[in-house]
């Protein structure tokens, strides 16, 4: 009886083993079937009038192109400071857990959580209405670097905090102030971490796009003419397109995307290791 | 021996740390404003249309109804079924990875995922939108809509499923394998271990996944609104064109001026405070799972 | 030598510095023609609660090595960390006493510490050279003091190496990456990279203890050649390696100096039981 009842419960978690293992094939279907897809439905339209023709009788992308660059320099120019900065000041200056270091963290951690959308309506609010610029580039790209800055805070205090002590101890035990041991020691070690979460950031700039119908006015026939005027993104140019009734070309803008985006996260590991070669690594 | 003056190096040092500082501190600031600005719009609007309005369930602009009551049971409809989907079927996918699976085919899987962690949300929407919705209208609806909660929960379901599998992975992997084999030693199969010694043991780290993905859901506007079809009806059925708070504020937003562009802050704000609770559940979790590892 | 080189060098330098109208101090410490010997009376340390060093009075003379031996955690670390003030950085650490370089305090608040570590340089347990390159890594201390022309610092490079005995094998090699040499090199590299910034007192921290015997040799041969310009204080657990390159001992025993002498009369007749037990081998 009792052995009977042994293999009935073996058995049991043997079903429980192949339906974890359906679930694996599933997840890796599911997710490839959402990229092949949308291969499938838009690589037949990728071609030159949709990248870089004008905007007329056909759609184009070349305005989100443009625009997508837009977005990525001004939201990098102003999260990597800011977010390397404040990783620095987190695992430099701050000893134990003091009140100000906890607001930080809290403050930072609960960027990480809002939604997009909420942004969006934050940056309509101060640069839409509030500051009268209108729909912009530069507003979206404003809100844009604080929504990614929690994340550059992130990887980068991992970065720093995977520098060995002993290193900066060397420094100090030079004569070396802080700051001379922060800007050459510390950040050189810690620059390949660095360098990716930027590049990972770019990614996440490129594929946002709540945000920025808030922000940037989804203009998506006009090359933009500098900072200040509205435009669009490839990310808001696939919802675009999708929803006014041109569901191939929304497709083949979520080729370019897709592409762009996946090289992007290819780089950043790629890059990753190669400046990690050499540092760090005992010899 | 030349030497640059210690009153400078000092100085130096003071500014650095001012300008690090404030660094640190802009993410601070950044919150204050969001909050300031959300709050300063949106809660008086909900004061001006009157409390039982704007949580009522009719939304019609032309006559002054601004019910949202309608959106949000579709978000808490679509973060719920997308949550229990990604949840089901992520761990599963993640207990494979961490057993179940040939060790050499682990790595590959994992950056795989990672990788697809990346893409953008809105391509999960268009494929939502080209794929599942025509298939949901063909095969599966009754009522040939293939637009709804269904389809945006389906959408949604992969989209967290990357997060789902890394976080609880990982929450598995942080087990101490002692663990399993201590099992072992006590004749359980190493399909039992897994389920009933190591999962348990992991359940903090997922129940963090879960929070998480809820977060993520709750909040994603593009995947949705590309297949949610749009209506600010009450959800009565999983194949019916409704309107999430997200969906709300995206839709009307290029469009509306006035009040019913206060109203979206309005739903913003609304939004806000949802996932304000959920980072505060995150931390507590959090503050628990320290408790737990330091008292074991 | 190169040394007189890198002297005139530097004194030009200080020339230029002067002219352009930084205020130069040595803070509060000696001179370079100053006496080098450390004083320290009645030094307490507190971690915390935890009292790391007890009444800690000793005098270490100049242009002598002296080995500070004791069973892990006696405080000789600590010690040793609190002549070039590194215990700074350790949070909730305090001290009492007086600890005085050439007769001058450096815990008083005038104090340059900066100018106290490049006089006082270290070396520690792990070789912790930075990831950078050979000539990178020498040539950082000077670099922190503003010399900045590349033929004053390759004059300092090729000098301080040559002086740490590595100067044949990596000559060749000055801009590959410091982290590419082995154990024994880098502890090497380590210690040139200290002797680069001109100090006079250097203080080691275990420097062989990662390494294996004969790259352990060479760093003992290297500091023999090196006392003749520098005042040593170096921490060991090796009872063998403080009879083969001190002068002076001094056995610590939870924070406290039980014994302090020559290192010929602490190994052959100590005073002290304790001692006794722990140099032939009883405890630790």
């Amino acid at each position: 009886m009792k052995a009977r009842a042994h293999r009935k419960e073996i058995r049991k978690y043997s079903v429980l083993k192949v339906v974890a293992q359906t679930a694996l094939g599933l997840t890796l279907v599911a997710l490839c079937a959402v990229t092949l897809f949308v291969l499938a439905r838009g690589i037949p339209h990728v071609n030159t009038q949709l990248l870089f023709g004008d905007y007329g009788m056909y759609p184009s992308i070349k305005p989100a192109l443009i625009g997508t660059l837009y977005l990525i320099v001004i939201s990098i120019l102003i999260a990597a400071p800011i977010g390397i900065g404040s990783a620095v000041f987190l695992t430099e200056y701050t000893r134990s857990n003091s009140r100000l270091t906890r607001t930080i963290r809290i403050a930072t951690e609960t960027l990480a959580g809002i939604p997009s959308i909420v942004y969006g309506i934050f940056g309509y609010l101060v640069f839409v209405v509030a500051l009268g610029f209108k729909y912009s580039l530069i507003g979206g790209g404003i809100t844009l670097a604080i929504m990614i800055l929690p994340v550059v805070v992130r990887s980068t205090e991992e970065s720093l905090l995977a520098v060995p002590r002993i290193l900066r101890e060397g420094s100090f035990a030079l004569g070396s102030s802080k700051v001379r041991t922060i800007f050459s020691v510390v950040l050189p070690c810690a620059s390949s971490g660095i360098v990716t979460s930027l590049i990972l950031a770019v990614g996440r700039v490129m594929s946002e796009s709540a945000v920025l119908i808030l922000t940037i006015g989804m203009v998506v026939n006009k090359i933009p003419e500098g900072f200040a005027s509205p435009g669009t993104s490839l990310a808001l140019d696939v919802y675009y397109f999708g929803s006014h009734g041109y569901p191939e070309q929304a497709a083949a803008t979520g080729v370019v995307l897709l592409v762009l985006v996946v090289s992007i996260n290819i780089l950043a590991t790629v890059l990753g290791k190669a400046l990690g070669r050499g540092e760090l690594v005992d010899g | 021996m030349m030497i640059k003056a210690y009153r400078y190096i000092k100085a130096r040092d003071a500014v650095m740390r001012g300008i690090f500082l404030f660094c640190a501190v802009f993410a601070v600031l950044a919150l204050g404003c969001i909050c300031v600005f959300l709050f300063a719009e949106g809660l008086p609007f909900i004061g001006k249309v009157g409390v039982s309005n704007f949580f009522g369930t009719k939304w019609h602009l032309d006559s002054g109804a601004y019910g949202i009551l309608s959106m949000i049971v579709a978000s808490l409809y679509v973060t719920g079924l997308s949550t229990l989907i990604g949840i089901a079927i992520g761990l599963f996918t993640a207990i494979c990875l961490y057993k179940f699976c040939p060790a050499k085919a682990v790595n590959p899987i994992r950056q795989l995922i990672t990788l697809l962690a990346g893409i953008p949300s809105v391509i999960y929407g268009l494929f939502g939108m080209i794929v599942i919705v025509p298939f949901l209208r063909d095969n599966i609806s009754s009522n040939g809509v293939g637009y709804g909660i269904l389809a945006a929960s389906l959408v949604l379901s992969v989209m967290i499923l990357p997060t789902i599998v890394s976080i609880s992975l990982d929450a598995l992997n942080s087990v101490p394998r002692s663990y399993y084999e201590g099992a072992l030693a006590l004749g359980a199969t190493s399909e039992q271990s897994v389920f009933k010694v190591m999962l348990p043991a992991a359940k903090s780290g997922i129940l963090a996944a879960v929070v998480l993905s809820i977060g993520r859901a709750i909040g994603e506007t593009m995947a949705v609104i590309m297949v949610i079809g749009g209506s600010p009806a009450m959800p009565g059925s999983l194949f019916q064109s409704v309107r999430t708070m997200t969906a709300n504020i995206a839709m009307g937003a290029t469009e509306l001026s006035g009040d019913a562009a206060t109203a979206l802050v309005s739903t913003g704000v609304v939004l806000f405070c949802f996932t304000l609770l959920l980072n505060t559940s995150i931390s507590l979790l959090k503050g628990g799972f320290k408790r737990e590892s330091k008292s074991a | 030598m190169g040394n007189n080189q890198i002297d005139t060098a530097r004194d030009s330098e200080a020339v230029r510095v002067e002219e352009g109208g930084a205020a130069l101090n040595n803070g509060g410490l000696p001179e370079s023609s100053d006496m080098y010997n450390i004083t320290v009376r009645n030094c307490d340390l507190y971690y915390g609660d935890f009292q790391a060093l007890k009444s800690v009075s000793i005098d270490i003379e100049e242009r002598e090595v002296t080995a500070l031996i004791g069973p892990s955690g006696c405080g000789k670390s600590t010690f040793i960390k609190t002549l070039n003030r590194m215990n700074d950085l350790v949070e909730g650490c305090r001290i009492t006493g007086e600890i005085l370089i050439g007769g001058r305090d450096i815990y008083a608040k005038s104090t340059d510490v900066t100018l106290l570590r490049k006089n006082a340089g270290m070396v520690f347990q792990k070789p912790n050279p930075f990831p950078m390159s050979i000539y990178d890594n020498i040539a950082f201390a000077p670099r922190t003091f503003g010399i900045k022309k590349k033929i004053e610092l390759d004059v300092i490079v090729e000098s301080s190496l040559k002086h740490a005995g590595l100067w044949l094998e990596v000559k060749d090699r000055l801009k590959k990456n410091a982290m590419g040499l082995s154990g024994g090199q880098q502890q090497r590299l380590c210690i040139a990279r200290a002797l680069a910034a001109d100090p006079k007192i250097l203080l080691m921290d275990e420097p062989t203890s990662a390494l294996d015997p004969i790259s352990t040799g060479r760093i003992e041969e290297l500091i023999n050649e090196l006392k003749t310009e520098y005042t040593i204080v170096i921490v060991t657990h090796n009872m063998q390696q403080a009879t083969r390159i001190s002068d002076k001992t001094a056995f610590f025993l939870l924070g406290e100096i039980i014994e302090y002498g020559t290192t010929e009369s602490i190994f052959s007749m100590p005073k002290d039981k304790r001692t006794e037990n722990y140099i032939t081998g009883r405890f630790g």
